[in-house]
């Protein structure tokens, strides 16, 4: 699909429901060894956490496939910028959300509000990201 | 300003990480495009890297006896600061270049500020971290920018 960006458009949006496993996996492809990701007592019963705490990294990962998917072959996220709000935690269902804020046809050059919302509506990780369509083939 | 940076913290300013050089292999793609819940074949088959795929790259690899008891490895290049609590921080990233398997890359990073500003409940310190990721060309693939806050 090649995406017609118009300002304000918003794209599909993607939920995330990680569990346990998944949390594991993702610290596991890092080599992060924080026990806030994997060791329930420790993350309850000494930093005081309702439960196993998400790695910040992999909701910043979330902000970039909602556009990389939208994207699909027709264009290549250039940079991002986000930051990490507040904590969120395995059992949560957390939504990823984009939508286009600046397009120069010209250039092909694309500016998006990304954001991953908590079920409680806030916004957990804030950002902007930057691409660019690539011409179209002759 | 309560004038928590002193000059000679200042003068860490410029402090450079050993370069690392890593190879990309398929096998890692495919496990954190998994692990990450990617959706697309390209990155699932681990042709191509997805987005912050440096980030499991280049994290890094200590010895058990290195980490903190929560098992946290110490990041050498900063130095002591007069506040310890992290606070939540942001990250800037460009993509120059897409990632491949059998690329080999090169990341430096370099302590490139530190600043105090006036927070709701005192004083908050900023650093700044660059990490420069270069092909075996020397050309510059990613250059990420990370922003931490002490309070």
């Amino acid at each position: 699909m090649t995406p017609e960006p118009a300002i304000g458009a918003v794209l599909p949006e993607r939920q995330y429901t990680p569990d346990n496993v998944q949390l594991m996996l993702y610290n596991a492809s890092l080599w992060n060894g924080h026990r806030i990701h994997f060791d329930l007592p420790y993350a309850t019963e000494v930093e005081g956490y309702p439960g196993l705490v998400l790695a910040g990294p992999m909701l910043g990962d979330w902000l970039h496939q909602t556009v990389d998917e939208w994207l699909g072959d027709a264009g290549m996220i250039t940079s991002v910028s986000y930051s990490n709000r507040g904590a969120t935690y395995v059992g949560e269902t957390l939504t990823a959300t984009a939508a286009v804020t600046a397009y120069d046809a010209a250039s092909g050059a694309l500016e998006l509000e990304v954001g991953i919302r908590n079920e409680a509506g806030e916004v957990v990780a804030p950002g902007t990201i930057g691409a660019t369509l690539f011409a179209a083939a002759d | 300003m309560t004038g928590l940076i002193s000059a000679e913290l200042l003068t860490n300013i410029g402090r450079q990480s050993k370069p690392q050089r890593e190879i990309v292999t398929r096998r890692d793609i495919r496990k954190y495009a998994v692990a990450t819940g990617n959706r697309q074949r390209k990155y699932l088959d681990g042709d191509v890297a997805p987005p912050m795929f440096h980030v499991p790259l280049f994290w890094d690899v200590v010895e058990l006896d290195q980490l903190t008891p929560d098992g946290v490895s110490i990041d050498t290049l900063l130095p002591k600061f007069p506040l310890e609590r992290a606070m939540a921080g942001g990250l800037d990233i460009e993509y120059l270049m897409p990632i491949r398997p059998g690329d080999w890359l090169t990341s430096v990073r370099t302590l490139t500020a530190i600043y105090e500003k006036a927070g709701r409940s005192g004083s908050l310190i900023f650093y700044e971290i660059i990490m420069d990721i270069r092909n075996d060309d020397d050309e510059l693939v990613i250059r990420e920018k990370t922003t931490r806050i002490l309070r």
